[in-house]
């Protein structure tokens, strides 16, 4: 089904659809991945001080997949994830999104791409102090160019969904570490993305906060179906997951599924 | 799009009210310093066109002495007769007016109240040459002139000083030793632009004051009204030969009188009050561009401080564009606030210094415009530096700033 490819065209201002549509649904059906990876490398510096944080990676992820990302500090984990948000390019290898060729974006490209179809949770939170919870999960719409009715109704849906019903008017520093993250969650999840990227996004939070954060995250992925991909370094959080993928020194390690078994296939994340 | 970045740079200034408030100071006080300055400026050379329309006519007076300046006595100089005035009169064309003028400090005494003024001893020639209009009785009479008659016409400022709301005319006043009818009442011309009160007058004629008051028969000044039209540089020229020939100076001798144009000299004066009011205008721009460089550090300061924000907005997907407006309206917001805090300020302080001052305050539409919108500019030259470098932060590591 060609309506699956994503034309560049439509990063250009003309707003694409949204979510998961038809189109990742029979993607799925089809087994066609919503993100590919192939022989991607990344290298940080130049010259003596170059370092290679990612020496090809090859990696599918299927629409509707929960993937933990894992593996020891410094493999590169981080850095393959900022490259699936489309935050950086990769210095060489493809990386195709929805069919399109990411590396081959523009800076402003590659944010409209963000802002239509990818939700991030990040490890420190990063909401904007002094603002309310409702504020802070307007803000994607905002750039959206969402009316001001619509975007407080979507951001209070959002905040409920999250259970943060009743908390919009609190700034971050009234919040506790589990509630500021659970608004970041929402934040992500107002512009309803296809994809959501959270690098460590139980880091900073007890076990107790972090399960909560997790059986949310299960919840999005179960019931509307959004894409979640999450760095973890526990494997705690990791068995809320389907897939787990281990990275060791810019290669992925090990790629297996769980609750079936586990599928231990070493840097070929297609076979 | 442009609406919600005005409402974000809108909600950041409110966020920080205090910060936003210390960064348009400097603006506030230069926009108040330019207006300021220049509508006082307008309101002094205003003053001073007055007092030259006030004169009417282009007025010269000839007065005794070498030269005018500092240093220069003018006790040696011989004053002047009044036969003077008669051979001016005849002699000399382009001239509407010719009078005498002796001048002497006087207590004045009516109604059982004291009020020290300035007598002035002249003929009725002085209420054209000084453009003075008569409110109220009349001038003098010839045989009054001749014969030194003990009457007078005086200013509003005695007759108030004297008669309080009452008709002075046909009422004595005492001056020295003698009784002096009032005549007449001048019509009034308020203050002088160098804030003299012109209707604290009293005027005699000539005889009158030479008898009773002075006691000798010398004129301290002769007052020459021109016509209009006539050509002020050759009456002035004929006027010097006249005066030279009639105190017999020798060709090799200085000239022992000066004939000043108080036209020329009213412009002088203005023209200097204007030249004094580009350069504190200019001064208060400078203040101006100070306050500029303000907003910059501070819109530097706050682009660092706000990195990690800037890293999730561009996470988010705002383009770089957004971002760099989002900066630029909120120094631009800034600025323009400034710039009408700046105005409202200049306002209140014009209308109270130019009260003190004793000068007309005169709204001037065009500078309160063009200083706001330079604020409003001010605001998109220095803002725009540190928006494009807000804009253009890499969001990975704008995010991992601390
Ligand atoms: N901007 C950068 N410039 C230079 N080197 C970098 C940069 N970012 C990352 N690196 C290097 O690349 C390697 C991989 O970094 P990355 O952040 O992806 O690791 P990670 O797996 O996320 O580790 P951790 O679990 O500690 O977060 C590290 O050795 C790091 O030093
Ligand atoms: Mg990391």
């Amino acid at each position: 089904m060609t309506a699956t490819v994503l034309s560049r065209s439509a990063l250009d201002g003309a707003p694409p659809a949204r979510g998961m549509d038809d189109a990742d649904a029979a993607a799925v059906a089809q087994g066609t991945p919503i993100i590919r990876l192939r022989g991607v490398t990344k290298v940080y510096g130049q010259g003596q001080a170059a370092f290679q944080a990612l020496k090809g990676v090859d990696l599918d992820i299927d629409s509707g997949d929960f993937v933990a990302v894992m593996g020891p500090s410094g493999s590169g984990k981080s850095t393959v994830m900022n490259l699936l948000g489309c935050l950086d390019t990769p210095t060489s290898g493809e990386y195709r999104f929805r069919g399109l060729h990411v590396e081959r974006l523009s800076r402003d490209q590659r944010a409209r791409l963000r802002r239509q179809y990818l939700g991030f949770v990040f490890q420190g939170f990063n909401l904007l102090a002094r603002t309310s919870a409702q504020e802070n999960v307007e803000l994607p719409l905002l750039y959206r160019g969402q009316r001001t009715a619509e975007r407080h109704r979507a951001a209070r849906e959002a905040l409920a969904s999250v259970g943060l019903a009743g908390w919009e008017h609190h700034t971050p520093a009234e919040l506790s570490g589990g509630q500021q993250q659970r608004v970041a969650i929402a934040r992500a999840l107002v512009t309803s993305p296809a994809v959501l990227l959270a690098d460590e996004p139980t880091g900073n939070l007890d076990t107790q906060r972090s399960r909560e954060i997790m059986d949310l995250l299960c919840t999005l992925n179960r019931e509307r179906g959004i894409t979640v991909l999450m760095v973890t370094h526990e494997s705690d959080m990791a068995a809320y997951a389907k897939r787990v993928v281990h990275f060791v020194d810019g290669r992925v390690d090990s790629d297996w599924r769980q609750n079936s078994a586990p599928r231990i296939d070493a840097g070929r994340g297609d076979t | 799009m442009l609406l919600n970045t005005l409402l974000l740079a809108l909600r950041e200034i409110r966020r920080n009210l205090m910060r936003s408030f210390l960064t348009i100071l400097g603006i506030v006080i230069g926009v108040a310093a330019v207006i300021t300055m220049v509508t006082l400026g307008n309101g002094a050379t205003r003053a001073v066109q007055d007092q030259i329309s006030s004169l009417g006519s282009n007025l010269l007076m000839v007065l005794p002495g070498q030269r005018l300046g500092p240093g220069m006595p003018t006790a040696g100089a011989p004053l002047f007769k009044e036969a003077d005035v008669e051979a001016i009169a005849s002699q000399i064309g382009g001239i509407n007016a010719v009078a005498p003028e002796v001048r002497a400090a006087v207590t004045v005494v009516a109604n059982g109240r004291n009020w020290s003024t300035s007598v002035t001893g002249t003929s009725n020639a002085y209420f054209e040459t000084n453009n003075w209009r008569i409110a109220g009785g009349r001038k003098f009479e010839d045989n009054e002139e001749r014969a030194g008659a003990a009457v007078c016409v005086i200013g509003e400022t005695v007759r108030r000083e004297l008669f309080g709301t009452g008709s002075p005319l046909g009422e004595h006043v005492r001056v020295k030793q003698f009784s002096c009818e009032v005549i007449g009442l001048l019509a009034s011309k308020g203050q002088s632009a160098m804030g003299r009160d012109q209707d604290d007058v009293v005027v005699m004629p000539l005889h009158t004051v030479q008898r009773r008051v002075t006691g000798n028969q010398r004129v301290n000044t002769l007052l020459v009204s021109l016509l209009d039209g006539s050509d002020t540089e050759r009456v002035k020229a004929s006027l010097t030969d006249l005066m030279r020939e009639r105190r017999k100076l020798a060709d090799n001798e200085d000239d022992n009188f000066n004939v000043l144009d108080t036209k020329q000299l009213a412009e002088t004066l203005s023209g200097t009050t204007k030249v004094m009011t580009m350069l504190l205008g200019a001064v208060a721009a400078v203040s101006l561009l100070v306050g500029g460089i303000g907003i910059m550090n501070i819109m530097l300061v706050s682009v660092t401080e706000r990195t990690r924000e800037i890293g999730v907005r561009l996470a988010i997907g705002a383009l770089e564009r957004e971002v760099l407006l989002q900066f630029l309206i909120e120094a631009v917001v800034l600025a323009a606030l400034g710039g009408l805090v700046g105005v409202a300020l200049a306002t209140i302080a014009s209308i109270v210094l130019a009260d003190v001052m004793q000068i007309p305050y005169l709204f001037n539409p065009t500078i309160n415009l063009v200083s706001f919108l330079f604020s409003a500019g001010i605001g998109v030259v220095f803002g725009y530096f540190p928006a494009r470098r807000a804009a253009q932060l890499d969001p990975i590591e704008a995010l991992r700033h601390e």
